[in-house]
C-alpha cells in the first residue's frame, strides 16, 4: 500500500498521492484531526467567497491545501507554549483552537474579532490558546520566537516557542542570524518551514538554489526533519518527536514541511496566470496531493470511517460555519472615535 | 511631439529611456517579472530588456539593496525597486548607514549612484505595516535626495533625473497617482539638483505646500472651494522634498503672509514641521497673519478597519473645511 517515495519525489507532485497507513492511531484522534483540518478548509473556502463577494474589503493569504502542517503540529502543543506566525496564519490559529467566530468577526472589522477588529486578516493574536501574533512584513516574527525561547529558558519552564514561516521568508538575513542565535544559546524554538515552493508569484527554483530550505538547518547544527506536509500523520508523528526533544534537551530544531497552496499568493483566485512555474496542470497535479482526500481515503479504506461518516462530519462543520458567519455580521463594528486607542499600551 | 499618459505609463517611460540610453542601468527588485505586482509601471521591461538587467528577487531586501549600493560604486547605475515602503525597512542600513554617508567618508572619492525607487501603497484595509509613507524618515538623512513626483510628467523626468544623479536618491511614487492622466511633452533631461518647489496654482490669501499625493489632494481641494475663495490660494508641489529649495515658497508667503503643510506622513518630526520651522527661520514670524497650519496624518498606526481608514487618511473634504476656516478667521 505504501509506496517507497523518497524525499526528493515530495517535490514532484505525481508523488505522495496514495492513500497510507492509519494504525496505531485512534479512531477518536483521527476523526478530530479530520475535523480540524476540514474546519480549516472550509473556513477558507468561506472566506474566499465573502472576499471575492467584497464582503472582506482586505487582502486575505488562504491556507487551503497546508492545513495538514498546522493540525499536525498543534497536536504536540501545550497550552503555555508561544506560537508565531506570518501572514498566512488562519490555519495556525484555527489548528490551536481559536473559535473561527472570532476570526470571521476580526476579518469584518468588529470589536469582537481576535484583534479586537484592529487587525484583520494579517494581524491576528489569540494568547489564551498561545498564539503571540501574526505579522505580514515577511519573517517579521522569526526572531521573536528566539526571544520567546529566551524567555522561556530565563523561566527554566518546559514551554517551546514555535516560528511558522514559508519558503520566502528563509531569503531573508534575519531567518539565519535567528537560526545562528537560538542554536548558539541552546533556545527551546522550533522552526516550521511551509514549504509550499512559492513566494507570491515566484516558484522556488527561480530563487534559491536548492528546493530544501532545510539546508539552512543542517549548517547551523540543527536537527532537522524533512515531511510531507501534506500528510496529517506524518507530520504528528514527526512533530511529536521533536517537539518532545526540545522540552527535555532545550535545543532548537526544525521541520520542513513541503506542501503546496490551493489558492494563489492572495484572495480567492487561483493564480494561475501570474506566476512563474504554475499552471492549470501543475495546480491540477498537486490538488490530488490534497492532505484531506488523502486523510478521508486512508479513514475508509482502513475501516476507521464510512464515506457517509465523513460525509456528514463535513456537513455539519459547513452549516456551523454559515451559522457562524451570519451571527458575527450582526457583531458590532469597530468604535468610530476609537482610531487613538492603543497607540500606547500605556495611556491613562 | 506630445503625449497622453497615466502617472504610471509615465514612470514605464521613464523606464524605458534610460534603459534604451544607458547601458550600465539595471533594475532590480520584488516582483519585476510578475505582471501584477507594481502596477504597470514596470510593464513588460523584463521582456524587453531581458531578465539580465530587469532582475526579479528572492525576498531579501537588505541584501539587493546592498549590492545596489555595491555595483553604483564600480560603474553601473542601478534601481533598486521595492513595491512597499514598509519592505525598505530591512534594507535601512545599505541606505542609511553605507549609500547616504560613503561620499563624505571618504573625502568624495567615489559617489553610490543608486536610486531607490519606493512604491506607497496604502488604504484598503491593509493594515500597519502595508501603508506607509516614510518619506521623512529619510529627508532626515544628509547625504540622500528624496524626489516626490506628484505630476505625470515629474513622474517620468524625475525618475530619469534621480538614475543620472550621481548620488543615492530616493523616489517615492504613490499608487493612488498612478490613473493621473496629463498630456506632457518629451523627455527633457534635468539636473536633480538644479529643481525646486513648482507653483502650480495661483493665488494671495494662502500658501499651500505639498508633496505627491498630497498635492493632488490639495489641489482637488482647491477646485471645491467656492467661487469666491477659488483664487485666494497659491499652491506649491514641492516635487523634491530633501535638500528643498525655499526662495520660491518664502516670496509666496511673504505675499500671503499665511500658509499651510499638507503631508501624507506623521507630525511628530515629519515633513510638515520640518517645511514650518525652515519657512519660519527665513522669514520675520510677526509678518504673519495668522499661524502656521501642518495638516499630517493622525498620530496612529494605519489601521485595518475600513471604517477607522476613513478617520485616518486626509480627505479632501477635510482640507476643504480647514482652508475654509483659514479665511474665515483672516478676513
Ligand atoms: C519584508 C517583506 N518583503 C516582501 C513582502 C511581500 N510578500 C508578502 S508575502 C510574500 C511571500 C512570502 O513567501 P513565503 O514566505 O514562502 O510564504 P507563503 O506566501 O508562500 O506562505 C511576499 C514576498 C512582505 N510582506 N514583506
Ligand atoms: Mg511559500
Amino acid at each position: 500500500m505504501i509506496k517507497n517515495n523518497t524525499t526528493e519525489d515530495l517535490l514532484d507532485p505525481n508523488k505522495y498521492q496514495d492513500n497510507y497507513e492509519i494504525s496505531p492511531f485512534s479512531k477518536e484522534v483521527c476523526e478530530s484531526l479530520f475535523r480540524k483540518l476540514v474546519l480549516i478548509r472550509e473556513t477558507e473556502i468561506k472566506i474566499a467567497n465573502e472576499r471575492k463577494l467584497n464582503n472582506i474589503k482586505g487582502p486575505v493569504h488562504l491556507s487551503a491545501g497546508q492545513e495538514a502542517v498546522s493540525v499536525g503540529i498543534s497536536e504536540n502543543v501545550k497550552n503555555s507554549d508561544y506560537i508565531f506566525g506570518n501572514h498566512r496564519s488562519h490555519a495556525h490559529i484555527l489548528s490551536l483552537g481559536s473559535p473561527v467566530d472570532k476570526l470571521f468577526a476580526e476579518l469584518i472589522g468588529r470589536s469582537t474579532g481576535l484583534s479586537k477588529g484592529y487587525g484583520g486578516s494579517m494581524h491576528l493574536v489569540d494568547m489564551d490558546v498561545g498564539f503571540m501574533g501574526s505579522v505580514p512584513i515577511v519573517a517579521g516574527t522569526v526572531s521573536m520566537a528566539v526571544g520567546a525561547g529566551f524567555a522561556i529558558s530565563q523561566r527554566k519552564s518546559d514551554s517551546i516557542s514555535i516560528a511558522y514561516l514559508g519558503d520566502g521568508a528563509v531569503e531573508e538575513g534575519v531567518f539565519h542570524e535567528s537560526l545562528n542565535l537560538a542554536k548558539v544559546n541552546n533556545l527551546p524554538v522550533l522552526f516550521v518551514v511551509e514549504n509550499n515552493l512559492f513566494s507570491s508569484h515566484m516558484d522556488i527554483d527561480k530563487r534559491q538554489p536548492s528546493s530544501f530550505t532545510s539546508r539552512f538547518a543542517k549548517s547551523n547544527l540543527i536537527e532537522y526533519k524533512i515531511v510531507d506536509g501534506n500528510n496529517v500523520l506524518d507530520v504528528l508523528r514527526c512533530s511529536k518527536e521533536l517537539i518532545k526533544n526540545i522540552r527535555e534537551t532545550k535545543e532548537p530544531k526544525f521541520i520542513e514541511a513541503i506542501t503546496y497552496r490551493m489558492f494563489g499568493h492572495v484572495d480567492w483566485r487561483e493564480d494561475i496566470d501570474v506566476g512563474t512555474n504554475r499552471c492549470e496542470e501543475s495546480l491540477r497535479k498537486w490538488k490530488l496531493r490534497c492532505p484531506i482526500k488523502r486523510f478521508q481515503n486512508s479513514l475508509i479504506e482502513q475501516n476507521f470511517f464510512s464515506e457517509s461518516e465523513l460525509d456528514s462530519i463535513k456537513l455539519e462543520i459547513i452549516n456551523a460555519l454559515d451559522y457562524s458567519w451570519q451571527k458575527v455580521t450582526n457583531d458590532p463594528l469597530v468604535d468610530k472615535k476609537s482610531l487613538l486607542n492603543n497607540v500606547y499600551f500605556e495611556n491613562k | 511631439m506630445k503625449k497622453n499618459l497615466t502617472y504610471s505609463e509615465a514612470i514605464l517611460e521613464g523606464f524605458k529611456y534610460l534603459l534604451d540610453n544607458y547601458p550600465e542601468v539595471f533594475v532590480i527588485g520584488q516582483g519585476l517579472w510578475s505582471p501584477w505586482y507594481v502596477g504597470n509601471s514596470m510593464k513588460d521591461l523584463d521582456k524587453l530588456y531581458g531578465k539580465e538587467r530587469i532582475i526579479d528577487t528572492p525576498v531579501s531586501e537588505n541584501a539587493v539593496t546592498g549590492a545596489a549600493v555595491g555595483a553604483s560604486l564600480c560603474g553601473s547605475k542601478p534601481i533598486v525597486v521595492h513595491p512597499r515602503m514598509d519592505f525598505l525597512l530591512y534594507a535601512m542600513d545599505p541606505i542609511i548607514n553605507q549609500a547616504a554617508k560613503w561620499s563624505y567618508m571618504f573625502g568624495g572619492q567615489s559617489n553610490p549612484q543608486l536610486t531607490v525607487r519606493s512604491i506607497v501603497n496604502r488604504g484598503g484595509e491593509q493594515g500597519a505595516q502595508h501603508s506607509q509613507l516614510l518619506h521623512s524618515l529619510f529627508a532626515h538623512i544628509p547625504g540622500l535626495r528624496v524626489v516626490m513626483p506628484f505630476s505625470v510628467k515629474d513622474a517620468r523626468d524625475l525618475l530619469i533625473s534621480s538614475v543620472l544623479c550621481k548620488d543615492p536618491v530616493i523616489y517615492i511614487d504613490d499608487r493612488w497617482l498612478y490613473d493621473q492622466v496629463d498630456t506632457i511633452s518629451d523627455v527633457e533631461i534635468k539636473d536633480l539638483e538644479d529643481q525646486s518647489p513648482k507653483k502650480i496654482i495661483d493665488g494671495n490669501e494662502i500658501t499651500i505646500i505639498a508633496s505627491g499625493f498630497s498635492t493632488k489632494l490639495a489641489k482637488n481641494a482647491i477646485d471645491k472651494l467656492s467661487i469666491k475663495n477659488k483664487n485666494s490660494i497659491e499652491l506649491f508641489d514641492l516635487r523634491v522634498i530633501s535638500p528643498i529649495k525655499y526662495d520660491s515658497i518664502v516670496k509666496s508667503i511673504l505675499k500671503t503672509k499665511r500658509f499651510m503643510v499638507v503631508d501624507g506622513g506623521w507630525k511628530t518630526c515629519g515633513l510638515a514641521s520640518e517645511i514650518i520651522s525652515s519657512i519660519v527661520e527665513r522669514i520675520d514670524p510677526s509678518s504673519l497673519l495668522s499661524k502656521p497650519v501642518n495638516v499630517s496624518l493622525k498620530e496612529c498606526p494605519a489601521p485595518s478597519s475600513g471604517l477607522l481608514e476613513e478617520n485616518y487618511y486626509l480627505s479632501e473634504n477635510n482640507l476643504v473645511d480647514l482652508i475654509n476656516r483659514e479665511l474665515e478667521n483672516n478676513n
